[in-house]
């Protein structure tokens, strides 16, 4: 074990996988000799050689379609898209290509090694285009893993599960957390599951549900409402494709209330796909409407990046509005 | 910075790009004489009439299908017509296991390397034998025994794939390279772009092989780009680039040839730009009368590449109208029957529905699954391709089924 963090964790998991396997390859914009502009890839062309890690031209579209290539030769691509909000050049490589590569070939071809990462989030001041949460978008497409880490264990376990996952996975890290979340990480190969919920905290009264960076703000908006008396059972949804229905529907069944809470705006948010789901499968043990807590149907703002936000404050509210409903 | 070593002036000199004009690489008139200085191509008598008879072989079974499609029989058709010298004359100077990656007006390159009429029908019709399942529409094909990338109708997208494919090659070392097909319309389509900056960038053994027919559907070349064609933009890239004349099978053959030694022995990316025409509709769905005159095409069946190859083998002694008759009848027959065959095999088994979305089936689409079993079972007339299904019968495949 050694303390990380979880760009630390993130290039520790490309070093670990470079290492095993030499058809690993990392690529994108600024990865090359200086490591990547959040230093994700710190030497790893020192390392392994300018062919396995390298610059891309600055083109989204390109390194995608670059890598869809490299993935049905048979190469293992790691992918950097240096904002999620910039992965939107590629959204026709990706929803038209790597996700219907097997699918469309009756399985004589496939992009299964691809992963590509790209950092995610708010609250940094990043404006309209720093700031992005683009995963519902991806959700809204068969043949596609997202997978969104909250912590350095985490970001290591799951990168190394999506690179050697025989699907095409979107990693998005949460830029928030890169240097702010440390923890203890292996330093040998692990993977953790993907399409598997973690419950991190057993509760009573309702559950509360989000992934990523948003993890932390539950749990501050938790440590508050129990304070209060309110028992709330905490789920970490790690993955957003395929996602895990079984977790989060067993824990509904017991607790009967529902919050859900991402960053991205609620219209068409994943919240949604989530919600209606659950009453589905949860409709006679619902004691409360599910509540989402997400940020506001508007493009990402500046200067009242603190308004906008889904914040431990308002999830706060959300959690004690539930009960009380 | 640049890479090149800067040049100054001291007035404000523009400068339009007028000067990059490419010349047309011919070979083989129309008689199936040689122009005076050229040299054929050192292709024996064997390939050349692989090549020829892969061309005839595109155009019987194109001429076939688009009747088969008017007739109902076939929901979609796209004809390789007048471009079979370009198509085949560029795959024919590849290696068996260089990768084509394909746009769709390319069956001909599949023909020459050897996919069966059989092969193409069940793609064509979607039956139990596609090696695609039923899934895509007609005319996107794939074989992975062939190294000939599963097509998909997204235009462009395969040429950054090419880019990153020829990468993995070039790092296997194993002396493969990659030739990626597309027409002048895509060549506007950012990808493009994004394509050969990137294989110049990085040097891999990539062949861009533009079929510039004068059209993207309605829309004439004079309305997609201003410059001297698609193969100046090469100059942009630091690329090495020929034109030629498409339907110039030998000038098409020695131009690839040549591409392929710069790609595998230098890793230096190339873009070919081949003139020719798009003698047919854009697709099924299309009728060029609405935008093209009748005299323009005249113009260009009597550049028909197929007969221009045809005169030149005469003028070897190696084909004769005996054996073009022989050929002509043999897959006329072979094309009808086989159709017959394909058009009566059971449609791809339901679970086909739902297998390789992922390697694995999820458990939420098995789920949707289960559910629309349950409801075909309730409805079975209302999906006659599936109410014999296995899946919905429990009972294993019928028996009495297709003529195979």
């Amino acid at each position: 074990m050694a303390k990380m963090n979880m760009l630390q964790a993130i290039n520790n998991a490309l070093d670990t996988a470079m290492a095993a396997n030499e058809r690993v390859l990392c690529f994108g914009e600024d990865v090359g000799i200086f490591g990547g502009v959040f230093r994700a890839t710190s030497n790893l062309q020192q390392k392994y050689g300018k062919s396995r890690c390298f610059n891309t031209p600055l083109v989204e579209q390109g390194i995608i379609g670059f890598a869809n290539g490299l993935a049905a030769q048979g190469s293992v691509p790691v992918a950097e898209i240096q904002f999620a909000d910039y992965i939107f050049p590629a959204f026709d490589q990706i929803v038209n290509e790597t996700a219907k590569f097997r699918y469309r070939s009756g399985n004589l071809f496939d992009v299964g090694g691809l992963t590509i990462r790209a950092p995610y989030g708010g609250g940094i001041a990043g404006g309209l285009y720093h700031s992005q949460s683009p995963e519902a978008y991806f959700a809204h497409t068969p043949g596609l893993k997202v997978v969104v880490p909250r912590n350095p264990h985490q970001a290591k376990g799951l990168l190394l599960a999506a690179i050697h996952d025989p699907d095409p996975v979107l990693f998005f890290e949460p830029k928030r957390l890169y240097r702010a979340s440390v923890g203890e990480v292996p330093e040998e190969e692990y993977q953790l599951p993907l399409g598997k919920a973690e419950v991190l905290k057993k509760g009573t009264d309702v559950t509360v549900l989000g992934w990523g960076a948003q993890m932390e703000v539950i749990e501050h908006a938790v440590e508050m409402a129990e304070k209060d008396g309110i028992s709330c059972e905490v789920i970490d949804l790690r993955s957003i494709l395929p996602w895990d229905i079984d977790t989060v529907a067993e824990s509904v069944l017991k607790t009967g209330r529902l919050v859900i809470t991402h960053e991205a705006p609620l219209t068409g948010g994943f919240a949604g796909e989530i919600a209606a789901t659950i009453q589905e499968r949860c409709f006679l043990y619902l004691e409360s409407p599910i509540a989402r807590v997400a940020g506001l149907d508007t493009p990402f703002p500046l200067v009242l990046e603190k308004e906008h936000f889904p914040n431990l404050l308002k999830v706060y509210e959300a959690i004690c509005d539930s009960v009380e409903f | 910075m640049t890479t090149t070593k800067p040049k100054t002036v001291h007035s404000p000199i523009f400068t339009d790009g007028a000067e990059f004009r490419i010349a047309t690489f011919k070979l083989l008139k129309q008689d199936g004489s040689l122009y005076k200085g050229g040299k054929a191509p050192d292709i024996g008598k064997e390939k050349a009439l692989r090549i020829y008879r892969a061309m005839v072989t595109t155009r019987i079974l194109d001429e076939r299908m688009l009747a088969a499609q008017r007739q109902g029989r076939l929901s979609f058709y796209m004809q390789c017509t007048g471009e079979e010298a370009a198509v085949i004359g560029s795959a024919a100077a590849l290696g068996d296991s260089d990768m084509i990656m394909a746009q769709y007006r390319e069956q001909g390159a599949l023909a020459y390397r050897g996919f069966t009429i059989d092969e193409f029908m069940n793609q064509l019709f979607g039956n139990d034998k596609d090696y695609g399942k039923g899934r895509q529409m007609p005319v996107h094909y794939g074989s992975k025994k062939l190294y000939y990338m599963t097509i998909s109708s997204p235009l462009a997208t395969q040429i950054p794939q090419a880019t990153g494919y020829a990468y993995g090659q070039k790092l296997a070392g194993e002396g493969h390279c990659t030739l990626v097909y597309f027409g002048e319309g895509a060549a506007s389509e950012g990808d493009f772009h994004a394509a050969l900056n990137m294989a110049a960038v990085h040097q891999v053994p990539v062949i861009f092989f533009c079929r510039n027919n004068g059209y993207a559907i309605s829309t004439p070349a004079s309305e997609q780009f201003a410059a001297d064609g698609v193969a100046p933009r090469a100059y942009g890239y630091k690329m090495d680039v020929i034109r030629v004349d498409g339907n110039d099978v030998l000038a098409v053959y020695q131009a690839t040839e040549k591409a392929r030694q710069l790609a595998v022995e230098e890793n230096r990316p190339v873009l070919i730009e081949a003139m020719t025409y798009r003698l047919a509709a854009h697709s099924s769905s299309d009728d060029p009368s609405g935008y093209r005159s009748k005299d323009e095409e005249a113009i260009w069946r009597e550049k028909d590449p197929i007969l221009r190859t045809q005169h030149w083998l005469k003028s070897h002694g190696w084909w004769s109208d005996k054996e073009e008759k022989e050929l002509q009848e043999r897959l006329r027959r072979e094309v009808l029957e086989t159709m017959k065959q394909a058009q009566k095999r059971p449609p791809p088994a339901l679970e086909t529905l739902i297998t390789d979305v992922y390697k694995e089936v999820p458990p939420a689409l098995n789920a949707q699954f289960e559910k629309l079993k349950a409801h075909i079972r309730r409805h079975p007339d209302a999906y006659p391709k599936s109410a014999n299904d296995p899946a919905i019968t429990g009972k294993p495949a019928s028996t009495k089924e297709g003529g195979a």
